[in-house]
Formats: structure tokens, C-alpha cells, sequence
């Protein structure tokens, strides 16, 4: 920024969002404190059941939540580079295991380290690639890995022996975690991790079902600021409190009639995909130049896991089932049609997302199902979770701009529809 | 019993004219069931009365294809999208579809949606050390079976799938020992000829392709050891395709002989063991016994040290990969076996292959320049 320009004030940060930030500041330190005293520290997949490391008192962090946080910190460039160059990936992998497999090699970043695998948790439900990202991992540095194989659900419902399979694997993980770290895993821990991680979930729903209102209270692109509550500490106490805390803000928003997102909020749209990490803040400047709040976004709610606590095997269900990129395209549309109708969604943008193949590969058809279901229109932009250079803001803005238009029409088709009623 | 020449005039007709075999079983009355790569269980639609074909893509332009898959997907399943789209397809009874990998789960979804054929998909266990993943698979092969038996409505006997598994095993036996053969026989098994061989073993009847093997290996081996006197390459990847690929390596003296391609030997190189309750358990268990693939996961990797083992055997000096374009899995595995390779000073290649129609001029000279370096 020139000198000549002048700062705007900056809105105080909230509570909430301080919590949260100082959680995931004291999670890396309790990793780092917990190696430096020769304890076992891992790595671990987004959707792994970090239920059971919690009972084991096992610290846990999570790589791609790390390079989500690099990439926003536009601090992503050396990482791909080096991936791309030295390490012989192909440009065409996902830039978070990029990212981090070139990390890991370094790990130079003292704000932000992650302390050396002692093992990896590796669930596939979320795709194929953190598989084989984490074989690199495991293989390269001789440090085990432990698969949970979430096998894709081609059926609209957890057939029984995916359920027994995947079980099977948990107790499995136990018993070699246990031998791993000479810890015990207590049955009634489990069942208090499990409750904590559930009333951390039902308030997560809440928090985002509190954008069902009109006009959202929130801007909405906030919500992904707390997603490393809901994916690095779920079962964790200090995310209950910061959960309340945010309910509590917003809830204060509702009642003075006020909201997060400066303007108007013309369009109140849903966000398919992953956020993309190096252009939040494009993202943001053009959607608010138009009028438009994400009000809801599948993303974020991919970690309200909802199970009977004490139940393992419904543990096991809602692993394999609740990622939606674990799940046939039916449920995949039925998921997403019934939230843009709860929160009164004028349009739907589709993040095209050139590191994540499972999320684009039926988005085509996953468009036209939705829409013909809705009649609600959409837009898709090509962008990347974590490679700023699979990015242009030219595109964004002008595609954006005739979602706008798309919208108006509906928007008034909708009003002519109801006054004719 | 047919002479060697013959047989291998066979085996290019049939890998050229994949449409003729189909159109073929149909007028005979035959179903035919479409097999998406990877290592779908055949030998339950076989049981079945049924003649399973591989379905491997094709050289063609992508044109119904892109209403539902970007330009970044695998060319090999946007050209099954696209043939399926066209109705190139039109006249198989069901296709089985695996999710093997991101654009697997996807692709199954989309054919569902786009396609007339039906769909029988279901999922390999990836923690396969584990016992729990063979009863698991056993249950996913008998959903198979039980919508083969509902499409057809028949039932498929264990006595059947018995029979049909001694005809696959006996196959794959011959598919390694014809594998065995070709490296003293590089003055008539030209890559362009073996891949012929390998490639029409997707489109025959297994029972009428052991009858063509048999009679191509007891041709090979009436013939004396070549001394072969050029380059000899190992090739990895998917496939190893088109035709005018092939010819290039020809072109400049080198013979490929040993694959590791997923069209090809990896398909054979693992039985169906003979442990198992049943007959269902054993098949099941011939994924778990799989090896070196990037579609499976293994504690350990082994695919480095299985290139390294062709080439030992095969006395080739260097190793091409055959890099199927935005292939994941196997891009994923590209850095790890290269340093195992360029350790051990077996030089390689990794060249793009792709289903457009394309020229491979770049393919040409840099295999050239290879080459020379052997």
C-alpha cells in the first residue's frame, strides 16, 4: 500500500474469531510442546475420526488445513515450485499435497511448524488423492500410516458390510495406536469425546442455520474462519466455547437487526466447493461490489458428523456417509437442493476447482440435476483451493456480473409467481 | 490348430476391430457385458453365459463428452463418456464400473446419469491387509452377481463361477508365459504385435483367446532365440497406445520387452488363488494378492523394485512411462519409483499419452534422443 493512501479502519476483530484463531495457535503449540517431550504426534486426513485420538489424548494436526493456511498467507509459491521442479510432481496433483509435501521437506515456517509425523491418519472419504498423498508421505519417511478405507457408497444408504469393514479398521487403529503410543483407550472417554464432538456439531448447525434469516446476519465468507474449530478440534471443550460465542454474536446481530456484511445484501447465494484460499478476499470484494452473501456452503457442514455417541458402528456410518464426496450423486442433490430452498438461496456459485477432481468431475450433471430440481440458476468460475495461479480475477468479476442479471430474472419470475397466488 | 502368422494376423484384427468382435457375439446371440478398467471381476459375467469386453477408450474426439467432464479429466474415461454418450456402446446388457480413483467415483455417477446402459458399480476395499476387506469385497462381488442374475434374469451357480475361474486362471498362465517369451522372440513380437496380443485378450471369449495363446506361444517356441542386438525397453502406465505410438519405438530400434501397464500385464500377472470358503471368497481375494498398482493401496510400495525386476529379467536398460494425461494415481507414483530407477541407473522416459487424435512428433524425438542415451 502507498504511503498516500489512507488506512480505513478496520472492524475489531470479534471475540468468536479471536477464540478461535488462538485455538489453532495453541493446537500447534501443543504439538510442538508434546514432540519436544518425546511424545507421538500425528498427521491426520480432514474427515478422520479424530475421536479417537482425542480418547487417547494423542495430538493431532492436519495438513490440509496447513495449507489452506499458507495459501491464504499467499506464502504457497516456493512450496508448488519446489513440488513441481525438484520433488518431480505433476502440475496436474492437488496443491494441498503439493504444498505439503514440499513443506515437510523444510519445515520453515517458525509461526506456523508442524512437528514431524509420528504416524498418519489417512480416511478417504474425502477422495482418492490424500490416499496417495499419504502413501508419498509414509514411504518417503518411513513413518507408518494408518489407512481407514471409507470405500464410496454407490447406494443411497451405508450398506451393512461397508459398515462392519469400516469398524473392523477402527478397532484395528486402536489397538495399533494403543502399541504405538503405550496409551489406553478408555470406553468412557470415548463416550465423552463423542458427546462433546456432538453438541460441538448441533452448535455448528446452529451457528450456520442462523443465515436462514433474512437478512443474514453474517457474512457469510466468515463461517471459514471456523472451520479449523470444527476440523482440528471438534472434540475439544474450547470449540463448545467458541461455538456459544459466535451463536451469541450473531444472535445479537438478529435481534438489532444488523448483520457482518457491510451494503445490501441483494443476492443471497450458496457456495459450492471449497473456499478458494489465495483470492478470499477477490472473491469477496467482487460479491459485495454486486450485492451477493454465501449464505450456506456444504463445505463447512461436511464436519457436522452426526452419530450416536457410545456407537461405533454409527460412528463408522456417519464417516462413510456424511463427506458428500463419499456419496452417490442422488444424496449429493438432494443435500444440496433442500439447503438452497431452507435459505432462500437466489443462486448457486460452483467452485471449479482445479485441484479437486472429485469435486468437479460430475459437476456438469450435478448443475443440471439441481437446477432442474430448483429452478435455481448458477454460475461456475475455475479457480484452486491452494494454487493462486489457477486464478483470474478478470473471469470471476465477469462472470459474476452475469450471475447478477441471471438472478434478477429469477428473482422477479419468483415474485410474479407468488403474487399470482 | 492355426500357425503362429495366422494367429498373430488374428490378434491384430481383433485389437484393431473391437466393434466387428462385438457386433459378432451379438448375432450369435451372446450378451455382452462392458468392463471398465481396472481388474473388474470378469469371470462373474462370465459365468453368467456372458462375454465381458474391456472397455479402454478410444482415439476420438471429445465432443458429447465435455456436457460432463472438464478438459482436465482422464482421457481414457472421457472417451468411454463420450463412445457411451454416442451410443457406440448401444447393445451391451450392463457395464461394470469400479471407483478406483476421484474421476472413478464420478465418472460411475455420470454414466448412470448420461447413459442407457446399465450400470453395476461397487467399490475395491483399499485396506487390504486386513481380513475384514476380503468379506467385505466378497459381499460387493456378490451385489454384482446378484444384479447380473437380476438383468438376465438367471442364476449363476458356484459351479459356473468354479468354471470360470479355472478358464481365467488358465488364461492369465498363458498371458505370463507368452510374457516370458517374447523377450527371445523381438524379430516377429514388435511392441506394435505385442500389444495386438495383450489387447485382443479384452474383446475375445476367454475360452476362444486360450486357444489363440496356446497356438502363438507353441509358434514362439518352435522358433529358435532371436539374438536380438537393439535397445530393450519396460513400459509403465495405464496403456501404451495408439498404434502409432507404438511404431515409433520400433522406429528407432527399440523393443519393449516387459510392461507394467495397466491394459496390459497387470491385468494377469495375479490368479485367482485357491484359498477361500467359497468361490466368491477366492476371486475376492485374487485383489487383495495384487501388486505394484497405483489404484491399490499397499503399506509398502513395491512398484519401484517390480520395474527394477522386469528390467533384471528382461535384460532392458531403460524404462518408459507411458504417463496417462491427468492420471492421479499414477502421477502420484512417478517420483518415488524414477529415483528408485535413477538410483539403481536404469535411465527413463516419461512421455504423455493421451486419446485425442494427436501427432506424437515430440513423443518421436525424445524417444529418439532416448535412444541414444541407452
Amino acid at each position: 500500500m502507498s504511503e498516500q493512501q489512507v488506512k480505513k479502519p478496520r472492524r475489531p476483530m470479534s471475540k468468536s474469531l479471536i477464540m478461535v484463531r488462538q485455538q489453532l495457535a495453541d493446537l500447534y503449540k501443543e504439538a510442538q510442546e508434546a514432540k519436544a517431550r518425546g511424545e507421538k504426534i500425528g498427521w491426520s486426513a480432514s474427515i478422520f475420526p479424530q475421536e479417537l485420538c482425542e480418547t487417547l489424548g494423542i495430538v493431532v494436526v492436519y495438513p490440509e488445513n496447513h495449507s489452506a493456511g499458507i495459501a491464504a498467507r499467499h506464502q504457497a509459491e516456493p512450496y508448488l515450485q519446489r513440488a513441481e521442479g525438484e520433488q518431480e510432481y505433476n502440475n496436474d496433483l492437488c496443491s494441498y499435497a503439493k504444498i505439503n509435501l514440499a513443506y515437510i521437506e523444510s519445515r520453515d515456517l517458525p509461526e506456523h511448524n508442524m512437528p514431524m509425523p509420528d504416524f498418519l491418519l489417512c480416511a478417504n472419504n474425502i477422495c482418492n488423492q490424500v490416499t496417495k498423498w499419504y502413501e508419498n508421505l509414509s514411504r518417503k519417511y518411513d513413518i507408518p500410516l494408518f489407512m481407514l478405507d471409507m470405500s464410496f457408497n454407490h447406494q443411497n444408504f451405508v450398506t451393512p458390510s461397508r459398515e462392519k469393514y469400516i469398524r473392523a479398521q477402527m478397532d484395528d487403529i486402536i489397538e495399533q495406536l494403543e502399541k504405538l503410543t503405550g496409551k489406553k483407550f478408555d470406553q468412557d472417554r470415548f463416550r465423552e469425546i463423542m458427546e462433546i464432538s456432538t453438541e460441538n456439531k448441533d452448535l455448528w448447525i446452529k451457528a450456520n442455520e442462523l443465515l436462514t434469516n433474512i437478512p443474514a446476519p453474517l457474512n457469510g465468507f466468515e463461517l471459514f474462519n471456523y472451520m479449523s474449530a470444527m476440523v482440528c478440534c471438534r472434540g475439544r471443550r474450547s470449540t463448545t466455547e467458541i461455538m456459544k460465542q459466535l451463536i451469541s454474536e450473531i444472535e445479537e446481530h438478529i435481534k438489532n437487526g444488523t448483520s457482518t456484511y457491510q451494503g445490501e445484501q441483494k443476492y443471497r447465494v450458496y457456495w459450492e466447493g471449497i473456499a478458494c484460499w489465495p483470492h478470499v478476499s477477490h472473491n469477496l470484494k467482487i460479491m459485495r461490489k454486486l450485492g451477493m452473501n454465501m449464505v450456506v456452503t456444504a463445505y463447512v457442514r461436511a464436519w457436522a458428523l452426526d452419530y450416536i455417541p457410545g456407537d461405533l458402528d454409527s460412528l463408522a456410518r456417519a464417516y462413510t456417509f456424511n463427506a458428500s464426496n463419499n456419496t452417490p450423486i442422488e444424496t449429493f442433490v438432494e443435500r444440496r437442493s433442500r439447503d438452497l430452498i431452507k435459505f432462500n438461496c437466489d443462486g448457486m456459485i460452483y467452485h471449479l476447482n482445479r485441484s479437486c477432481k472429485v469435486m468437479d468431475m460430475q459437476q456438469a450433471e450435478v448443475q443440471r440435476q439441481i437446477q432442474a430440481k430448483t429452478g435455481v440458476p448458477f454460475v461456475s468460475f475455475d479457480g484452486d483451493q491452494s494454487d493462486f495461479r489457477n486464478y483470474s480475477e478478470a473471469q470471476f468479476e465477469t462472470r459474476m456480473e452475469a450471475f447478477a442479471e441471471l438472478m434478477d430474472e429469477f428473482k422477479a419470475t419468483k415474485k410474479n409467481k407468488e403474487a399470482q397466488k | 490348430m492355426a500357425n503362429l502368422e495366422e494367429r498373430l494376423n488374428e490378434v491384430k484384427l481383433i485389437a484393431k476391430g473391437p466393434k466387428a468382435q462385438f457386433k459378432k457375439y451379438i448375432a450369435a446371440g451372446k450378451k455382452v457385458m462392458g468392463c471398465f478398467p481396472m481388474y473388474v471381476p470378469e469371470v462373474i459375467a462370465h459365468a453368467a453365459g456372458m462375454v465381458p469386453m474391456g472397455m479402454w477408450g478410444a482415439q476420438t474426439e471429445q465432443k458429447l463428452s465435455k456436457l460432463y467432464l472438464p478438459a482436465f479429466a482422464c482421457p481414457l474415461m472421457q472417451s468411454n463418456m463420450e463412445l457411451g454418450l454416442r451410443g457406440t456402446y448401444e447393445g451391451m446388457t450392463a457395464v461394470m464400473i469400479p471407483t478406483m480413483c476421484d474421476t472413478f467415483r464420478c465418472v460411475s455417477q455420470n454414466w448412470k446419469s448420461g447413459v442407457k446402459i446399465p450400470t453395476i458399480s461397487f467399490s475395491f476395499p483399499q485396506n487390504r491387509k486386513l481380513e475384514a476387506s476380503v468379506e467385505f469385497l466378497e459381499t460387493e462381488y456378490n451385489y454384482v452377481k446378484e444384479r447380473i442374475e437380476e438383468i438376465l434374469g438367471t442364476k449363476i451357480t458356484d459351479e459356473a463361477l468354479e468354471k470360470s475361474v479355472k478358464i481365467y486362471n488358465e488364461h492369465a498362465k498363458l498371458m505370463m508365459k507368452f510374457a516370458d517369451l517374447v523377450p527371445d522372440h523381438l524379430d516377429v513380437i514388435t511392441p506394435t504385435v505385442r500389444h495386438w496380443v495383450m489387447k485382443s485378450a479384452m474383446f475375445v471369449d476367454k475360452t476362444e483367446h486360450i486357444e489363440i495363446m496356446k497356438d502363438i506361444i507353441a509358434g514362439l517356441e518352435a522358433r529358435p532365440a532371436y539374438n536380438w542386438t537393439g535397445k530393450r525397453v519396460v513400459l509403465t502406465g495405464i496403456t501404451a497406445e495408439p498404434e502409432s505410438f507404438l511404431q515409433i519405438f520400433e522406429d528407432n530400434g527399440l523393443a519393449v520387452v516387459a510392461d507394467d501397464l495397466g491394459q496390459e500385464m497387470r491385468q494377469y500377472r495375479t490368479l485367482i488363488p485357491d484359498e477361500g470358503k467359497t468361490v466368491m471368497e477366492r476371486i475376492a481375494r485374487q485383489w487383495n494378492k495384487r501388486f505394484a498398482c497405483p489404484l491399490a493401496h499397499d503399506e509398502k510400495f513395491s512398484r519401484g523394485d517390480h520395474l527394477l525386476d522386469l528390467c533384471a529379467k528382461t535384460k532392458a536398460t531403460g524404462v518408459v512411462v507411458c504417463l496417462m494425461k491427468f492420471c492421479d494415481p499414477e502421477e502420484y507414483d512417478f517420483p518415488l519409483y524414477n529415483k528408485q530407477l535413477r538410483e539403481a541407473g536404469i535411465p527413463s522416459l516419461s512421455l504423455d499419452v493421451d486419446q485425442q487424435p494427436t501427432n506424437y512428433d515430440q513423443a518421436r524425438t525424445r524417444l529418439q534422443a532416448f535412444a541414444e542415451i541407452l
